[in-house]
């Protein structure tokens, strides 16, 4: 059961006039989403209705709604998963022309107000949607249980992951290429790293490979007199890359790649070619769950003469907006399609906006619980299957914490404290992983029992023969002596 | 990079080997299998059926390092190939242990239970090879064997320089036909379950697609050969402010002096020579074996009498 709450603020001049109740009053929205045959989740939308204080009033007083916003968002407590969603007169010109619905960087939103209560929950419903979780979200969180060969969204679930950024430079006779990465990562991959810090812990790597080729030789297009790699040589370009990338000696953890690739002089300019044969502007391209590559070419000299090798100041910016957007789909975290009336403010230099956070743990928080359930379930099965397992105590006291963990999270989220019920969810596959992929549970003990046969027979029956003809003589002797005692007499 | 290979690896550096550091695949030395880039990641005693199922599984002590565990999730898809001596339900390892079809079966449905696959296609060239995939059970497993039950799986043609057979024969076609794929290739399972027909191979070779859920006509061959990944072109990029200060690195500058590193002390060789063999197998003490024949002397003389000890001793 997930529990969503939601403020409803009306500004003055903006109240319907058909309100069941006068305000502020509270309600409460259930939905079910039916996942499969055995399995539902049910949302409770938790709505407080109320009118502006006074400094929100003077707040929505200002200019744009970007600055709305920003005041709004210091006179708010929004903890994480709470919603915060003003309704502004019809007239208003905070909202521009057109513009029904403007969502915030931080977890609130403008709505313009439209006359009657009705329409006005139809439109708060489609919004909390967007920015809590939908029931195809939900779904697609829980597809591991739904074995009926859909997939799911591609994106990357690990708890610790590893960046690494590195440049190709094929020709270092050409380009002498210099980034200034260290500078980059402090400026704008850090803000978005911290902002994700609660879905997952990250450490980032660096490093520059001479004479790396793409496994791929581009085409050259005399009309454009560029070099076009087309989409479909594009998936044969990172198997060859990636064994030189040395990620295996970087970390234990999973790592996305980000390349930056600087074209031998011979091959520039090159660009990439989408399914249509349009050029892609960004120049890149991106695998789920690897990574991506952006293709940086550099302009010829002015003069040909200029004396080689070239030296190169890459454009951090330019390249970080991409590697950032990759980042962002590799997440999971792409813009649904959206009713032009809606307005999204961008998250500028954080990456990702509040409320696109909650998105994450919501999915990641249903995923959790479900996944937790599975394992143990699994190990339950295998300990019932083979039966002279071990157990040891610390396995076993993993799986008592992946349980009240799990617990604890389906109780908080009922109460609606995703913050907590997302920390106990980790707690609770961290725990489970634990106790299922402990090495001690190897089970390799299964003799069936025609070998067994085979290999005990040859061994114990030659000598069996002797001692049962044996112990049989022994018998018939003791019974003979006991009978013959009874003669003498 | 993705491969984890387990080989006995005692053949390429082998003293017999007139090429040392070459294995080839036929007598007119035109591939060489054991090449640049085969990396070895379980070598000789390491290769026991206990770490085959341990990579499987997952189940690996911490200290492994990344390039001996299979890093694997619910969008991979994984190629086994095993080859060796084999029976009716098992094959052999080092000469010295067997895994049998109901351990491969419980291992591949753990991972099932893991979601550490996707697509899972299981190869075998042993004799007896399709009793190793008679009891697989977990879902999205295509297998194929080398002869079938009751039959042998023979090897290629000996190399009369080296005195020993260099390939099995369905291995060899097998490669054959993958020496033509090329990442791009559309061929599909199809074609891989036509290589070796009986009057090349001897034996008859066999698969299972039951459990597969696609129909083998539109398995690619490069879903599981060559490492080719579905790739999306990115269209958006995200606007950053490029005047935004960097944060100074939030690390205190190290100002303590460290002292300088040193190598630590070696394992002096002399203990790693003396030290005893590990216990591996649990051998009944030698009290039971005692006491067997205490008690098999003592009723053989309590049955004939005393009188043939002497004759004994």
């Amino acid at each position: 059961q997930l529990a969503v709450p939601v403020a409803v603020v009306f500004a003055p001049g903006s109240v319907p006039g058909d309100l069941p109740r006068p305000l502020p009053f509270r309600d409460v929205q259930e939905m079910e989403i039916s996942v499969n045959l055995r399995t539902t989740v049910t949302s409770r939308y938790e709505t407080v209705y109320r009118s502006t204080t006074a400094q929100e009033e003077a707040a929505l007083e200002a200019a744009t709604a970007g600055e709305a916003d920003a005041a709004l968002h210091l006179l708010q407590d929004a903890s994480l998963g709470s919603l915060t969603l003003y309704v502004v007169p019809e007239n208003s010109s905070l909202l521009p022309q057109g513009i029904s619905v403007y969502v915030g960087k931080h977890r609130s939103a403008l709505v313009r107000a439209e006359g009657n209560l009705a329409a006005l929950r139809i439109r708060l419903q489609q919004l909390t949607q967007v920015m809590s979780f939908t029931a195809s979200s939900i779904t697609a969180a829980l597809s591991d249980r739904v074995p009926d060969g859909q997939l799911g969204p591609d994106a990357r679930r690990h708890l610790k992951s590893s960046l690494g950024t590195d440049v190709l430079n094929p020709d270092p006779k050409s380009h002498a290429v210099e980034w200034d990465i260290e500078d980059a990562v402090n400026r704008y991959v850090q803000p978005v790293l911290d902002k994700l810090s609660l879905v997952a812990n990250f450490s980032v790597d660096s490093q520059i490979l001479y004479y790396a080729v793409l496994g791929v030789t581009p085409r050259f297009d005399k009309e454009s007199s560029s070099f076009l790699l087309s989409a479909h040589s594009l998936p044969h370009v990172i198997n060859p890359v990636e064994a030189r990338l040395g990620s295996s000696a970087a970390s234990l953890y999973p790592v996305l790649n980000f390349l930056l690739y600087v074209p031998e002089r011979s091959h520039s300019p090159l660009y990439i070619q989408d399914k249509d044969g349009a050029s892609v502007n960004t120049n890149a391209f991106h695998s789920p769950r690897w990574g991506g590559i952006m293709v940086y070419n550099v302009e010829a000299p002015a003069s040909p003469q200029a004396s080689l090798p070239l030296h190169v100041d890459v454009d951090m910016v330019r390249v970080m907006e991409v590697f950032l957007a990759q980042l962002r789909l590799l997440f999971g975290l792409s813009r649904e399609e959206l009713p032009p009336e809606f307005l999204l403010e961008s998250p500028g230099n954080e990456g990702l906006a509040d409320w696109e956070l909650d998105r994450l743990l919501w999915a990641h928080t249903v995923e959790n619980i479900a996944t937790v359930s599975t394992t143990l379930t699994s190990l339950a099965q295998l300990l019932d299957k083979i039966g002279n397992i071990v157990i040891k105590d610390d396995v076993a006291s993993e799986v008592y914490r992946a349980v009240a963990s799990a617990q604890k999270a389906m109780a908080e989220l009922a109460a609606g404290h995703l913050h907590s019920a997302f920390q106990a969810s980790k707690d609770a596959v961290t725990s489970s992983e634990r106790a299922f992929f402990d090495p001690s549970l190897l089970h390799l003990l299964y003799f069936p029992d025609d070998q067994k046969f085979a290999i005990y027979i040859p061994l114990f029956l030659p000598m069996a023969v002797p001692i049962l003809l044996s112990l049989a003589k022994i018998v018939r002797e003791a019974r003979q002596r006991k009978k013959e005692p009874t003669k003498m007499d | 990079s993705h491969i984890v290979l387990m080989l006995a690896d005692d053949m390429a550096c082998n003293p017999r080997n007139p090429k040392p550091a070459t294995v080839f695949s036929h007598k007119n030395m035109e591939l060489n299998v054991y090449g640049d880039d085969v990396e070895v990641d379980y070598r000789s005693y390491e290769v026991t059926v206990e770490n085959f199922l341990r990579v499987l599984t997952g189940r690996i002590p911490p200290s492994t390092p990344r390039s001996k565990r299979l890093l694997s999730d619910d969008r991979s898809n994984i190629l086994i190939y095993m080859t060796g001596h084999g029976g009716n339900g098992f094959l052999k390892f080092q000469d010295s242990e067997e895994i049998t079809n109901v351990e491969l079966a419980d291992a591949f449905e753990q991972m099932w239970q893991k979601r550490r696959y996707n697509e899972l296609l299981f190869i075998i060239d042993t004799c007896q090879g399709a009793s190793m995939y008679e009891r697989f059970y977990s879902p999205n497993i295509m297998a194929l064997a080398s002869s079938q039950v009751g039959e042998d799986s023979l090897s290629h043609q000996p190399d009369l320089g080296i005195g020993v057979h260099l390939m099995d024969r369905y291995t060899f076609y097998v490669l054959e036909f993958l020496e033509e794929i090329h990442p791009a290739s559309q061929t599909n399972m199809n074609d891989l379950f036509q290589v070796c027909p009986k009057s090349l191979c001897v034996s008859t070779p066999g698969h299972r697609t039951d459990l597969f859920q696609r129909d083998p006509q539109n398995v690619l061959i490069t879903d599981f050969f060559g490492s080719v990944r579905k790739v999306e072109i990115t269209t958006e990029t995200i606007s950053l402010d490029r005047d935004v200060a960097g944060f100074e690195s939030k690390l205190p500058k190290d100002e303590l002096a460290t002292e300088p590193l040193k190598y630590a002390e070696q394992l002096p060789v002399a203990q790693i020579i003396h030290q005893k063999p590990k216990q591996k197998d649990w051998h009944p003490p030698g009290g039971f074996i005692l006491g067997l024949w205490a008690l098999i002397i003592m009723v053989f003389f309590k049955t004939y009498g005393i009188k043939h000890m002497k004759h004994i001793f």
